[in-house]
């Protein structure tokens, strides 16, 4: 049959023959063969290949690769849109200009997309510019999984990091974990926190501390500070949260549980806004992309281990003032609900069986607490957390798939 | 005593173009086939009895296994042997018959089934050809004589895509049924199982039958498969065997005894979006196709296809049914391309996720699927997509990889002994990375079968 019947519009029909135009000159002797799997990953976007099913099943569920990571980056959207905002926002609030939300929209706006959009495009690029290289020198078609990753990593950068630092972080994630293991589908550590933690270690001054969450803080050293949630927290209690925020220009501004939720805090670009993560929570739930047992257990043991903590600061001197958060504050505070929507939800990284996806997500959790309040290093802990859980997936599931072996044996 | 057994994972694929009405009995097939390929484990070079131009009688064999000589593949009509179509490496085919007008039938002594020994029934049946209804679980080959199943399972209905109606397959079947459930009663001296839908009313055949136990099942597809039938029931574990049969190939044993005659009779279905007229015909094992779909298809560029959409395989349109298929599904070939697919797809499409929201509910009669494969082959990344939709105790991305990765032990922990690639068909269907699960699974089920 003419491949182009269903191709109604004329758009459609002259790309498609443009498509085949080209297409000798990335074959095998072509001039341009070692681009073919460049060409090969535009060609598939644009047009979904004409292949039919020659084994087994005669016919195939609708989803792919390529749609599912698309629906993945739809769920970040409104976290991204927060974020370049929020880093806007933020900005002018510092600055002692537009205190308002409505207030400068248009300028916070372009402020954001300004600190916003090259993050992102410098992700992507590298990225995208790696796998593209590997794919080429291995014969594979390149795979979508980084459309994800290169979305994600923007977002859990803080919003004046510098540009090379997530090149140089992006590459390393990139070859270092992913591509040295076998690309998509086979790396053990979540790509995009992989890139946060490199530079977590190797730059800490520049994605760490009270001067870095606010993107062109005054200039005036020490004089303005724009801790996060969890940073006053480790340093003064978390009711000093009131009081003790970010400075600007005139005044000291506190956080309410309520700003913790809506997001127009400190913070990395995506992670502020927890409404916005919601949003995306409930998208890749109801399309059945996100595991709903891996968010929901890494809140409940979050939960858990501040409950936990809760107790043990009534039993102990308070000599660490993290104590006592409330449990639930816990759950709304810096990178958790990111981390439990997006990042610990990596089908590829996280356990792969139901009754361990429940362990995974627990543990995840718990850990987070227990290193956002028990190490005085680290005011966060969700990172090392799921990149901790990550490494012990595959053992939860071994064991997981132990007891049905047993179960099979003990029936027989 | 029954009980009722409930399973809530599954997909029914809704396809357009059902089968309905009534039997059309003027279909009459010129030629019929037996196609080696239709049995697992058979070897592909099976030793011939017959040449081309030899006249063959209905129970007349026409080849056998090198591995076991007493199995024999018989002619289901009489008639003149005009093709032996071999593949590469000469392996055959299948060997088409040329069949009479009026069946002459190679016959044995009619017999009552009580007063024979389960040697004598099995010889029989070994001989005429109809020991091929009996099919073994693990590995889903063709049953061994010389095993003593620990049971024998009948699933008495079909949930796949477009599956004739079993009261359909059966009307008029009632007391043919319940001989051949006395017959396979000496076989075992376990129990026959018979599995019936708490979703519709069963056929009448089953109201009145003595000698099974019944068990009700409720839930989508693939809950009719008998391998998760037996999964649920009494399932196999490592050394034993067990046998499952079509009940419609139970009445046709009965024919073997109390006829003397070998006559494998398959009720059969034309169904799919590209079928004018869905209907059902009564014919034999292996009958041309071409009289069911001449004139009946809205298009020309299709795939034919014996068997349901997961499972079956695909027959040129003057092809012949596969042994055990009770059903022809002819559906648009797919091979187009789609500007943008991905994100804007140009007609609806089944899907099991709700990653297409749009299609998710948009089938009143059905989806028009077509054969494309609506993307890319890719590694795995999901989890938890095909464990959706196996409603058994078993892990099956581990399962799988175990297979890749040649783990007998791991294999057999898993439980590979238990099912087969119907059961897995539906994971195929949804994977996102559009693997060939059912091909692996293979695989692996050989590789087992080999080294036991």
């Amino acid at each position: 049959m003419d491949p182009l019947k269903p191709i109604r519009n004329s758009v459609g029909k002259k790309l498609w023959k443009q498509v085949e135009e080209l297409e000798p000159s990335f074959k095998k002797d072509g001039m341009l063969h070692s681009l073919h799997s460049t060409f090969d990953a535009f060609k598939t976007f644009l047009f979904v290949p004409p292949t039919v099913t020659s084994k087994g099943a005669h016919i195939r569920d609708a989803i792919d690769l390529k749609r599912t990571m698309f629906l993945v980056i739809i769920a970040m959207i409104p976290a991204l849109l927060h974020g370049i905002f929020n880093v806007g926002h933020l900005h002018y609030v510092a600055n002692g200009m537009y205190p308002h939300f409505f207030d400068g929209f248009g300028p916070k706006l372009v402020y954001g997309l300004i600190h916003v959009l090259p993050i992102v495009i410098v992700s992507y690029v590298v990225g995208l510019g790696i796998e593209f290289a590997f794919a080429q020198f291995r014969g594979h078609p390149v795979n979508e999984g980084f459309l994800v990753s290169g979305m994600l990593i923007p977002l859990v950068m803080p919003p004046d990091i510098p540009l090379w630092m997530v090149a140089l972080a992006t590459a390393f994630s990139v070859i270092i974990v992913k591509e040295a293991f076998g690309g998509t589908g086979m790396n053990i550590l979540n790509v995009a926190l992989t890139a946060r933690v490199f530079i977590f270690f190797a730059y800490p001054t520049y994605i760490s501390g009270d001067q870095v969450w606010i993107a062109g803080l005054p200039e005036s050293p020490d004089a303005f500070s724009g801790a996060t949630v969890l940073g006053v927290w480790a340093k003064q209690g978390y009711d000093a949260m009131s009081h003790v925020g970010f400075s600007t220009v005139s005044q000291q501004v506190g956080y309410t549980p309520m700003d913790m939720f809506l997001g127009f805090i400190p913070g990395s670009i995506g992670e502020t806004s927890k409404l916005a993560i919601l949003l995306g929570a409930v998208f890749l739930i109801w399309t059945g992309i996100g595991s709903w047992r891996i968010m929901l257990s890494v809140f409940v043991g979050a939960f858990l281990m501040g409950l936990i903590l809760n107790a043990a600061a009534l039993g102990f001197d308070l000599s660490n003032p993290h104590l006592a958060v409330p449990a639930y504050y816990h759950l709304l505070a810096g990178g958790l609900a990111f981390g439990a929507v997006f990042m610990a939800t990596d089908p590829v990284t996280a356990t792969q069986t139901t009754t361990g996806k429940y362990i995974y997500g627990l543990l995840v959790g718990m850990i987070s607490i227990l290193i956002r309040v028990l190490n005085p290093a680290y005011p966060e802990g969700v990172m090392l957390a799921i990149l901790f859980m990550n490494v012990f997936a595959p053992l939860i599931d071994h064991m997981v798939i132990q007891s049905n072996i047993k179960r099979r044996l003990a029936r027989g | 005593m029954s009980r009722l057994i409930r399973l809530t994972k599954g997909y029914d694929i809704k396809i357009k173009g059902a089968p309905v009405g009534k039997l059309d009995s003027s279909f009459s097939a010129k030629t019929f086939s037996v196609k080696p390929v239709d049995f697992h484990g058979l070897s592909p070079i099976p030793k011939l009895f017959v040449s081309e131009q030899t006249e063959v009688k209905a129970g007349d064999p026409l080849f056998y296994d090198k591995s076991d000589e007493r199995i024999h593949y018989c002619s289901p009509v009489s008639g003149e042997v005009v093709a032996i179509h071999r593949a590469e490496k000469r392996a055959i085919d299948e060997v088409v018959i040329l069949a009479d007008s009026d069946i002459r039938y190679r016959t044995w002594e009619p017999a009552d089934p009580n007063t024979l020994t389960r040697e004598a029934i099995i010889e029989r049946m070994l001989e005429s050809g109809a020991w091929l209804f009996l099919r073994q679980r693990p590995y889903n080959v063709v049953a061994s004589p010389d095993e003593a199943p620990k049971a024998i399972f009948i699933s008495g209905f079909d949930s796949s895509p477009l599956a004739p109606d079993m009261a359909m397959v059966m009307e008029g079947k009632e007391e043919a049924f319940q001989t051949g459930i006395r017959i396979l009663s000496k076989l075992t001296s376990g129990k026959i199982h018979l599995s019936l839908s708490a979703r519709q009313r069963p056929p009448k055949v089953f109201d009145t039958v003595q000698g099974v136990e019944i068990h009700w099942f409720d839930g989508p597809h693939p809950t009719g498969n008998v391998g998760v039938q037996i999964h649920h029931i009494d399932p196999v574990n490592k050394g034993e065997v067990v046998w499952h049969i079509h009940p419609e190939d139970v009445a046709n044993l009965a024919t073997l005894f109390t006829k003397g005659i070998y006559s494998p009779e398959r009720t059969v279905a034309v169904a799919g979006p590209m079928v004018s007229k869905p209907h059902y015909v009564k014919t034999l094992q292996g009958a041309c196709i071409e009289g069911l779909v001449s004139n009946n298809l809205i298009s020309d560029h299709v795939r034919c296809i014996s068997g349901n959409v997961l499972t079956g395989r695909t027959v040129a349109s003057n092809g012949h049914l596969g042994f055990f298929d009770h059903l022809v599904t002819v559906i648009e070939e797919g091979d187009h391309a789609e500007l943008l697919g991905w994100l804007f797809p140009s007609y609806a499409r089944p899907t099991r996720s709700m990653a297409y929201w749009a299609y998710a509910n948009e089938a009143p009669d059905g989806y028009a699927v077509t054969t494309s494969m609506h993307g890319e082959e890719r590694a795995f990344v999901m989890s938890g997509q095909y464990e959706q939709v196996l409603p058994m105790d078993i892990y099956p991305v581990h399962l799988l990889k175990a297979i890749m990765a040649r783990d007998f032990d791991l294999m057999e922990g898993l439980g590979i002994y238990e099912v087969t690639e119907e059961d897995f068909a539906l994971c195929e269907f949804v994977c996102t990375s559009k693997i060939d699960v059912q091909e692996i699974l293979r695989e692996g089920l050989d590789y087992m079968r080999s080294q036991n």
